[in-house]
């Protein structure tokens, strides 16, 4: 599929300095052909300068932005292989629906009756045919964001870069728009570069998740290995809910002074009497307050002289234990992560 | 532990004023009649009654014997307004408001654009205060000002010919229609102190529109492939024009009706401003006075469904 062997996108050592604010700091990466790319972080750990860095709204003030093995120091954002989706859309208020569409064509100069044919087969593709000649104004937020992703899309660019796209949507919206992106990024083929800070849609929808902070990137790995083995304290913490324990609370739990991670949904309640499965760890607790959230209930649970979060199934007719009931926990050590250098399952073995 | 005891105090007895909250809060309407009513009165009938009172005149006539007003319908009047001489007025008029319009605008964009665009907050207040500035003296005082700018022994002048630029003064002057003796006595003088005077209020409104511009929208530009030149005629400009055509409903209205600069400087040729003076003043001739007003009124409505026709209003 691809045309060299060149990454969509390369980092070499990127900085970015506002003043004495330093928002990218010697950040590296590659983004293979046709992937599916997040940058997952808070607010202001750096993901949209590294996008507007790929864009060209930014310059690098040191190291090098490649994309498909082209230089682009000095390159203007008009002149660079790839579309943005921007997060408030940026559509142009004075023009209809299939004229934002058609404006790169236009800039391109395609005939008038060949820029409206291909604006109407992309807004075909995005569910739109009907309002072409809409003004931006009287679209809904989920609408403006599919015209937004359909003009940059009509320009076939090599790489699509996706500002939160979806940050303004409600939450049903939100979902099924993921897997509309999803399916569209197959369908198309082109490489999507995805900046977010909702974790659950990184998950959702990546083939690799970069987790910036503080504009370092923390962990790069495909969504399952981030999610099952956060390489530090702040992607457990960040990525999916987690519990960060540290060297004094594992030492009471496990006997090894190693702090570590675990997720709530790995903990496990023992019934009355009931043994653990062999080699597991076990402590003595005390549920300090019960959340329930439908298809589980989640218990803060004081043990070991610790704070630990657990998810419990809510199975039909066995109420979760309410707040100040004793209970027995249990989780298996390979699902713990250590984070530091030796991992806590070997120790335990 | 006063403030304790206040803390616990039983409601007090509700007085006046409480029981008068206590109902507006309850009746809005009242509350809304109670605030618009004297604004409605003021534009009502002081402000839009006075102005029909006057077109009303204009459909009078004045009495060529007595130099009474006639208080009978009649067209009379506007077809005396119609004549070559007052017509020519009506032209000159309009053709130094467009000028005065379009020149403002051409020098208020780019500061504008550096305002909303570029300046950081200090500067943007330093600008901001060098626009209001001139509107804080008295108009009058910088009409006389400019007058002796412009005057032929004046400032202009004197740094032409410091500058060994004398011969092009005077070949300025040498133009027909625009030039005359010297700058404060040719149309040219009286351009460019319209267009000082007016132009704070071009800036501050396409200021505004500017402002109003995201700069994503600016930047989806470029990302689509637009050159900085394109991204500017198909999209900033077209945003901007609801600014430019609000700015120039000041300049060109602002124009139409004054009637101290062309007095004070310029050819001392009539204009629309002047010409009603001298009707309701000197002459006593209030219906063709009125006719006369009703002249700017009828080219800003045009003015303005052209503008509104052409899409300027479109991006509001």
């Amino acid at each position: 599929m691809s045309q060299s062997a060149a990454p969509a996108v390369r980092f070499a050592q990127v900085t970015r300095r506002f003043g004495a604010f330093t928002a990218v700091d010697s950040v590296s990466f590659d983004v293979a052909d046709g992937e599916f790319f997040s940058m997952l972080g808070p607010s202001g750990s750096g993901k949209t300068t590294c996008l507007r860095l790929i864009a060209g709204f930014e310059q690098p003030t040191s190291g090098e932005v490649f994309v498909h093995g082209r230089p682009m120091a000095g390159v203007p954002p008009f002149q660079r292989d790839v579309n943005t989706v921007f997060q408030d859309y940026a559509l142009f208020p004075h023009m209809s629906v299939w004229e934002n569409v058609a404006y790169g064509l236009m800039v391109r100069g395609v005939a008038k009756a060949e820029r409206r044919r291909q604006a109407e087969a992309m807004l075909d593709l995005v569910k739109l045919g009907a309002f072409a000649d809409r003004k931006p104004g009287q679209l809904s937020g989920g609408q403006r964001q599919r015209v937004a992703l359909a003009r940059a899309l009509v320009l076939k660019p090599r790489v699509l870069l996706l500002d939160e796209p979806l940050g303004a949507l409600d939450l049903k919206l939100r979902e099924a728009m993921q897997v509309e992106l999803k399916a569209l990024q197959r369908q198309v083929g082109i490489t999507f570069v995805y900046v977010t800070h909702d974790q659950g849609e990184a998950l959702a929808m990546s083939d690799r998740i970069a987790v910036f902070s503080h504009g370092r990137i923390e962990q790069i790995g495909a969504p399952r290995d981030v999610y099952e083995r956060p390489a530090t304290a702040f992607v457990a913490d960040f990525v999916g809910a987690s519990n960060v324990v540290d060297a004094a609370t594992a030492e009471r739990l496990t006997g090894r002074a190693a702090a570590f991670s675990i997720r709530p949904e790995r903990i496990r309640l023992l019934a009355a009497g009931a043994a653990a499965p062999e080699g597991w760890v076990v402590a003595e607790g005390r549920v300090a307050e019960a959340l329930f959230l439908g298809a589980a209930t989640r218990l803060g649970i004081e043990a070991a002289g610790g704070h630990l979060a657990a998810l419990v199934p809510n199975a039909e007719g066995a109420p979760p234990p309410p707040p100040g009931s004793p209970v027995r926990l249990a989780f298996d050590p390979r699902h713990a992560h250590s984070l530091e250098a030796a991992p806590l399952a070997a120790a335990a073995e | 532990m006063s403030a304790v005891a206040a803390e616990f105090a039983p409601p007090r007895r509700p007085g006046l004023l409480d029981r008068l909250s206590v109902r507006l809060h309850m009746q809005p309407r009242l509350l809304l009649a109670l605030l618009l009513v004297p604004p409605v009165l003021w534009l009502g009938v002081i402000y839009l009654g006075s102005l029909f009172a006057l077109l009303l005149n204009s459909f009078y006539s004045i009495d060529e014997f007595s130099g009474l007003v006639v208080p009978e319908f009649t067209l009379s009047t506007y077809g005396e307004l119609v004549r070559p001489s007052n017509l020519d007025i009506v032209l000159r008029t309009v053709a130094m408001a467009a000028c005065v319009s379009v020149a403002s605008a051409f020098i208020a964009f780019p500061i504008a654009y550096y305002m909303a665009r570029y300046a950081g907050p200090r500067a943007k207040a330093a600008y901001y205060l060098a626009i209001m500035l001139p509107l804080w003296s008295s108009y009058l005082v910088k009409v006389y000002a400019w007058k002796l700018i412009l005057a032929k022994e004046g400032v202009v002048t004197w740094v032409a010919n410091a500058l060994g630029l004398g011969w092009l003064l005077d070949g300025v002057l040498a133009l027909p229609v625009v030039g005359g003796p010297s700058l404060s006595s040719a149309y040219l003088g009286t351009f460019v102190v319209f267009v000082y005077i007016w132009l704070p209020y071009m800036i501050l409104p396409v200021q505004a529109a500017l402002e109003r511009v995201p700069r994503s929208v600016v930047e989806a530009a470029g990302d689509l492939g637009a050159p900085p030149g394109l991204a500017f005629r198909t999209v900033i400009l077209p945003l901007a024009i609801p600014g430019v055509v609000a700015g120039s409903i000041f300049t060109f209205s602002l124009t139409l009706g004054d009637y101290i600069v062309p007095q004070i400087i310029g050819s001392s040729r009539p204009f629309l401003g002047t010409v009603v003076l001298q009707l309701q003043g000197t002459a006593g001739n209030i219906p063709l006075a009125a006719a006369f007003t009703v002249v700017p009124i009828l080219i800003m409505g045009v003015y303005l469904t052209l503008a509104k026709r052409m899409g300027a209003f479109d991006a509001l």
